[in-house]
């Protein structure tokens, strides 16, 4: 047992964190938001240059062999700086789900792509009506003589306007298949719109969509444990991305609790306000404890084990980070509710990964129905 | 990082088994699991064994006679015998006087006291709260005055824990009511059968005789069981509430408490079904679950963290407190929930090792008769130790600096 970070680990930490004081403040963030991409492609640039892109990699197929510690590490720093760039979606999910499921060839073709920061991807996978049912899908694939034939619709894909390619998920009789899908192709219509923490989305038809044969992903009906695994794998990072949140939404509101003045003193000398703080900081530290049994078990073989931490971390962070968003906005006051300050799009920040690959109530239920399993810890 | 216990940890865990195995006795390990009343016989025989082992003050430095384990030992040990049915370590002697003991004691109370603490000779009780001094320690009005070789105490103590089985107090008494009244205070160890002592019985709400008052009327105590200096007694008393607040997160204990939640929710059954498969009595195990899972890797955090940096508990200690009372107390909360009509029933011989069971009641009553008990009982864990509001007023001010 070993609560350290590696020199390796604890320099990339480093690098990130003066990255984002440095060049990604919060005017630079808002003005990204507010571009037609929605984020800063100066700045994944950079992270392909910090080689971020290709963490989660094979050396093989030019990545660092990174694991999910690593990835909470990166995520937590850009947890702090709210960075709009989709490293989920195009890293951790969709470079993830073609590292598990793809084959050398796509592995040789895309990988390296992703990790120079040359290809955005996004994960098309769920659908309006069955909420976060990971096995739900009605898209239908059907094979034809030129390759396949894929028809439905895909809602709130998180970075499909900038992805140049769509991972698809869809149902080819036989089981649930992934397919790689240019953005641009006849049959791919997106309704775009950004999301309430100022990243990007679309809602995604699919009519008739012809793709190659080679556009299948692994093998075909098999997909649907690699997804899981990429979605816990997700749903770890976002944990530590929270995690990254709340640390530094404490940091401003102990610090407006120190000089915001009131009654002639700094409102920081109410007890009503220092529990409430004092409540934050354990919520945090809580939050951070099951954020790094999330990353230590996201990489675990055994998929019960996995999936049962992962569920564990994300009910919990969720219900820690709610409090603490919610309660620094109350703490400060009319100043919570304002656009102009960090503090509120930390806050919706939180709230939206919260709701992002299933709420606490939806992770509370599958940690619950394990309860009977046996475990030695955690 | 890494969460998984190293080859030789888990050779560690395997030899603490062992020793479990063969050496806690069944007779004591079935009054702790099913929650029975446990004598002091029990508690002094148990500290007698694991002495005998070379592990009756683990968390002690080495040259006291402690073990040198390292912290994720110390919690594989504590896990392990929470889980075995040990009865727990009682705090009063080797977690709370003893570290005051070794930091601030001269060579002569060291090699007189600590050696009866390890080997369970010596009983000790807490001399702090008094009635007018709870949250407000500070506040207190026992007096000692200095009289030749001997100071005479006065004054009233509460909220003693177990002292009428005591040997020893440990007391904090005023020496001086000049300036600020933190630096009036003293620290006196004091034999509980010197003349003028009288332990007067508090019941508890559950029925149970746990604490006292204690009455000090012109009690002589020798210079020599002074601590320390005069009126600095406050430093160590700060320095021993740090020690307090970190067992008090109770990690092994409240796996074991967890684990017979889930028994019980199996056995308890609701429309034929068990209760466990319920999902709404399911979910909120469920919560508390993950509450204990978060406290289990904080407290490995922290206290790895004080390992490395080799210095005593922080204010950090507050939120392993607060978690960990909060949690014992939704346990009790939901093993008593889980009885459902059989929670009502206060049957006092239930708490006996002996007690039969009663035939008209359910089987599982054996288990259920302490439940409801523990659960009013343990109101107490936040209250104590520093009520939890007192832990975040230390959170605001020692790690906030609000």
């Amino acid at each position: 047992m070993d609560f350290n970070y590696t020199e390796e680990q604890l320099a990339l930490q480093d690098t990130l964190r003066r990255f984002i004081a440095r060049d990604y403040g919060f005017e630079h963030r808002r003005e990204s938001a507010k571009s037609t991409d929605g984020f800063d492609r100066s700045a994944w640039k950079t992270f392909a240059d910090f080689g971020i892109l290709a963490l989660p990699f094979p050396e093989g197929f030019g990545g660092l062999n990174g694991n999910a510690v690593d990835t909470m590490l990166v995520m937590e720093m850009l947890g702090r700086g709210l960075a709009l760039e989709p490293y989920v979606s195009t890293v951790v999910l969709c470079g993830g789900l073609i590292r598990d499921a793809g084959s050398t060839e796509q592995k040789e073709t895309l990988l390296p792509a992703v990790a120079g920061g040359e290809l955005m991807l996004a994960f098309a996978h769920f659908e309006s009506g069955s909420r976060y049912a990971v096995d739900h899908v009605a898209t239908t694939a059907t094979a034809n003589g030129h390759g396949w034939k894929i028809d439905g619709a895909k809602a709130v894909v998180l970075g499909a306007p900038s992805a140049d390619k769509l991972l698809v998920s869809a149902k080819d009789g036989k089981g649930i298949s992934l397919f790689l899908v240019d953005a641009k192709i006849p049959g791919v219509t997106l309704r775009a719109y950004p999301t309430q923490d100022g990243a990007r989305a679309a809602d995604v038809k699919l009519a008739g969509v012809q793709v190659g044969a080679d556009a299948l992903i692994g093998t075909a009906g098999n997909a649907l444990p690699a997804i899981e695994r990429a979605l816990d794998y997700a749903n770890a990072a976002l944990c530590a991305e929270a995690v990254g949140i709340m640390s530094a939404l404490n940091e401003v509101t102990l610090e407006y609790l120190k000089t915001r003045k009131q009654f002639g003193q700094p409102i920081g000398k109410f007890q009503a306000l220092q529990h409430r703080m004092a409540d934050m900081v354990i919520a945090t530290e809580q939050a951070r404890s099951m954020a790094t049994l999330a990353a230590v078990r996201a990489d675990s073989a055994d998929a019960a084990e996995r999936s049962r931490s992962v569920a564990a971390a994300k009910a919990y962070v969720t219900q820690s980070a709610r409090l603490v968003g919610q309660q620094a906005v109350q703490l400060h006051g009319g100043m919570g509710v304002v656009d102009e300050l960090n503090v509120s799009h930390y806050f919706k920040r939180l709230t939206m990964i919260g709701l992002t690959f299933g709420d606490a109530d939806y992770h509370l239920g599958r940690f619950s129905d394990t309860l009977t399993m046996p475990h030695e810890c955690f | 990082m890494d969460l998984n216990f190293t080859t030789e940890e888990q050779l560690f865990r395997e030899e603490v088994r062992g020793f479990l195995r063969a050496k806690l006795p069944a007779e004591i390990s079935h009054k702790v699991l099913g929650g029975k009343r446990i004598e002091k016989s029990d508690f002094v025989r148990w500290q007698q064994l694991l002495n005998e082992q070379g592990w009756g003050a683990i968390a002690w430095p080495e040259a006291f006679g402690g073990t040198g384990w390292n912290a994720v030992q110390q919690h594989i040990f504590d896990e392990e015998c929470a889980d075995a049915g040990a009865p727990m370590q009682l705090p009063f002697g080797l977690k709370m006087v003893a570290p005051v003991i070794m930091e601030f004691g001269n060579p002569a109370q060291q090699q007189r006291f600590l050696p009866h603490i390890v080997d369970g000779s010596d009983w000790w009780c807490q001399g702090y709260s008094e009635p007018g001094s709870g949250s407000d320690l500070a506040s207190l009005t026992t007096r000692a005055v200095r009289e030749g070789d001997h100071y005479t105490v006065n004054g009233q103590k509460t909220w003693n824990t177990l002292g009428q089985y005591a040997d020893w107090i440990f007391c904090l008494v005023r020496t001086s009511t000049e300036g600020r009244r933190q630096k009036g205070i003293s620290f006196l160890l004091i034999d509980m059968k010197t003349p003028g002592i009288t332990v007067r019985p508090i019941i508890m709400l559950d029925g149970e005789h746990e604490i006292n008052e204690v009455w000090f009327e012109d009690v002589r105590v020798p210079l020599e069981n002074l601590i320390g200096e005069e009126n600095k007694g406050w430093t160590y008393a700060k320095f021993l509430l740090g020690h307090e607040r970190t067992g008090i997160a109770g990690v092994g204990r409240s796996k074991r408490e967890l684990k017979k939640l889930k028994e019980i929710a199996a056995t308890e059954t609701t429309n034929g079904r068990p209760l466990i498969e319920d999902q709404r009595f399911r979910d909120r195990i469920a919560q508390v679950e993950l509450e204990l899972m978060a406290l289990e890797i904080t407290n490995l955090r922290v206290i790895s963290a004080e390992g490395e940096k080799k210095r005593a508990p922080g204010p950090e200690a507050s939120i392993l407190k607060i978690k960990g009372s909060e949690i014992q107390q939704m346990l009790s909360e939901l093993q008593m929930q889980a009885l459902g009509h059989y929670a009502l029933p206060y049957t006092e011989e239930a708490l006996e090792a002996d007690w039969p069971g009663d035939p008209w009641m359910p089987d599982y009553a054996d288990y259920a008769a302490p439940l409801s008990g523990h659960y009013f009982n343990y109101r107490k864990t936040s209250i104590y130790g520093g009520s939890n509001e007192i832990q975040r007023n230390i959170i605001s001010q020692m790690i906030l600096g609000l």
